[in-house]
């Protein structure tokens, strides 16, 4: 196989599947928890449950002021690794023509200098959250397998792109094509490990704002 | 109660619904429920990560609710729940934890964790892994009436000693009052005085009320060890009583965890709405002041803080009802840190203070509430969940401690106007 050839199945028939398996295996996985349902609450109510809910979906972003003395770290690497994700992803000029290609519509995107400059500082932030993951003893005490692939899964798009855009050891086909296999696998692995976190965070806060507005206490 | 392995798979089984699956699929394993959790804040024992106490129903819910999860169950790789499991998990989800639920406030991915540990005690207890001194009181709960082994003789007795205190009559029995007021055996048997506040405040304020002779415990042993037949049981006692005396309000009292069971729990372990108002004395106080019925005279010079307990303010919305009443009487109150619904537990809730092995963890924890204490420095404590007060008044006398820990009921009757000494 050419690296020419490598691309244009990666570019076709890998995306295809990698996307099917991706959007498929999140469906899945969200109705499999939805479908479960949960009992009706009998008590008398004291508050909303809906706009509980959906208030602790934003509100849980930001954690209450102990929680943030006691760690810091956690939470400044992943507010700095979740939104150089989605800067990279979502802004960078190549990514929307890609999706564009996909979806019919595209948006505006950011500088690529800036792109660029956010990648290092997300691949950095990516290092320092497996640093803290190994080296702090609650979440080394955590950590599994999944864990670790997931991290890595993470980190090879981003490492496999930023050598894509500057060049970095082969040519450029050979990168754009390991670059859009490592997304592949990232996108296929998606819907069985905690990844699926993305989708189901929404749910997962609505029902903690669910239960503590049911209550009257918001959460 | 016949235990074992198959009934505690299959009670943690049925525990498994959309939230529980929700949660699971979103944990991250960031490890910040551990920084929220005093049971880890002050042992630095990382197995005791509220999360990590989760694991029996976490291998349920992963090998019976998820795909990939029943295609490893098929090919022998799922992680099996097992005797050895639950052995070693006992002490974490009994001894070590007391549901205050600060894990679930800190989630950032908003998992529900103490409601998670909640339904692992289900599948433990029914396993036949729970603690020795939560079976006995348990069992005292069923066949007694009281986790303490309290009967109505003693409460009459009480009741007489009261009733010559004072000089008011506590009324028994009686039908169509507004309402019926539930006692923990804990204020039975230590703080009588509890049953005298509420006297003398309900003559001040003309309200009717009564006390049952068939149901007067309060606290529900069911939802602290995790059996929820036992717990809807103790819960139907109340409701039946509650019904034949056609009572509006039933009064959970200064307890913690009897407030979440019968206010909060009760209608969904009995399976239907109550017919009568469940509230917690001090919304019942605070209804009082906001009707201009409850008339307070005198302030408190000495500086106060309110201990939340954890079932009342965080897991149950009673926060800003203390410090309305609170203000009524004190110009000197001051806020512990993270006091209202971020409040530190006092280390003995869910269970902990009925399980003599958690004696000396429950003492170790106590290390968090005497930092917040050292911040505030106050003259005297103010709480409304007198295992809160107990297991406080035991750490600070082993801290050295000299801070007097007061029920806010009882303070509150202190000083209604006309009772001035």
């Amino acid at each position: 196989m050419t690296e020419i050839e490598l691309l244009s199945w990666a570019r076709g028939p890998g995306l295809q599947i990698a996307t099917i398996i991706f959007v498929a295996g999140v469906v899945i996985r969200i109705f499999e928890i939805l479908m479960l349902g949960r009992k009706a609450n009998l008590a008398e109510a004291k508050g909303s449950e809906m706009s509980s809910g959906l208030k602790t979906i934003v509100s849980r972003t930001v954690p209450d002021r102990d929680t943030f003395q006691r760690s810091g770290l956690t939470i400044v690497a992943g507010y700095f690794f979740h939104i150089g994700l989605f800067v990279i992803v979502f802004l960078y000029a190549p990514h929307i023509l890609f999706i564009k290609d996909i979806i019919g519509f595209g948006w505006p995107a950011l500088p690529t200098p800036v792109v660029d400059a956010v990648a290092v500082v997300t691949i950095i932030s990516m290092l320092v959250v497996l640093a803290n993951r190994l080296s702090n003893k609650v979440m080394r005490y955590l950590t599994n397998f999944e864990d670790l692939l997931t991290w890595f899964l993470t980190m090879a798009p981003l490492v496999t792109g930023y050598m894509a855009f500057h060049r970095m050891g082969f040519t450029a086909p050979t990168l754009l094509a390991i670059h859009i296999l490592s997304v592949e696998l990232l996108l296929v692995i998606f819907p069985f490990t905690k990844l699926m976190h993305s989708f189901t965070l929404f749910f997962a806060r609505w029902y903690n704002g669910a239960i503590s507005g049911y209550r009257g206490v918001a959460s | 109660m016949s235990a074992s392995l198959e009934k505690g798979i299959n009670a943690l089984k049925e525990q498994v619904d959309s939230t529980v699956a929700a949660f699971f699929s979103s944990c991250v394993h960031c490890g910040m429920c551990a920084q929220a959790c005093l049971f880890f804040t002050e042992t630095g024992d990382p197995s005791r990560t509220p999360i990590n106490k989760t694991e029996p129903l976490r291998r349920i819910w992963k090998s019976e609710y998820t795909l990939f999860g029943r295609i490893g169950k098929i090919l022998g790789l799922s992680k099996k729940v097992d005797e050895k499991l639950l052995t070693d998990w006992e002490t974490l989800v009994y001894d070590s934890c007391t549901l205050c639920g600060r894990c679930s406030m800190v989630c950032p991915v908003g998992n529900d964790i103490a409601l998670m540990i909640r339904k692992t005690r289900e599948g433990m207890v029914a396993a036949g892994h729970a603690p020795e001194g939560l079976i006995g009181a348990t069992t005292r709960a069923v066949t007694i009436g009281s986790p303490m082994g309290v009967t109505w003789k003693a409460l009459s007795a009480q009741i007489s000693h009261v009733e010559e205190d004072t000089g008011l009559k506590i009324p028994v029995d009686v039908e169509g009052v507004e309402y019926l007021l539930l006692l923990s055996s804990m204020e039975i048997m230590n703080f009588p005085e509890f049953i005298e506040a509420v006297a003398k405040i309900f003559d001040q304020t003309n309200s009717s009320w009564t006390i049952s002779s068939e149901a007067f415990e309060a606290t529900n042993s069911g939802i602290q060890i995790g059996a929820s037949d036992i717990a809807a049981e103790l819960v139907q006692r109340i409701v039946d009583v509650a019904e034949k005396l056609k009572v509006k309000t039933v009064i959970s009292p200064e307890c913690g965890h009897a407030y979440m069971a019968i206010r909060w729990d009760g209608p969904n372990l009995i399976g239907r709405p109550f017919l009568f108002k469940v509230r917690h004395i001090l919304e019942v106080l605070d209804d009082l002041r906001t009707q201009g019925r409850l008339k307070i005279s005198g302030k408190e010079a000495r500086k106060l803080t309110y201990h939340d307990p954890c079932q009342i303010s965080r897991r149950g919305g009673v926060i800003d009802e203390p410090r309305k009443l609170i203000d009524m009487f004190s110009d000197n109150f001051v806020e512990m840190p993270d006091g209202g619904k971020m409040n530190w537990c006092c280390g003995a809730g869910g269970g902990v203070s009925a399980n003599e092995r958690a004696d000396e963890i429950r003492l170790k924890v106590f290390q968090r509430k005497k930092d917040q204490l050292d911040e505030v420095r106050p003259d005297a404590i103010l709480s409304a969940c007198s295992n809160c007060r107990i297991h406080l008044e035991d750490g600070l006398e082993e801290h050295n401690m000299d801070i007097p820990l007061l029920s806010l009921t009882e303070t509150i009757a202190e000083h209604l106007e006309g009772s001035e000494v």
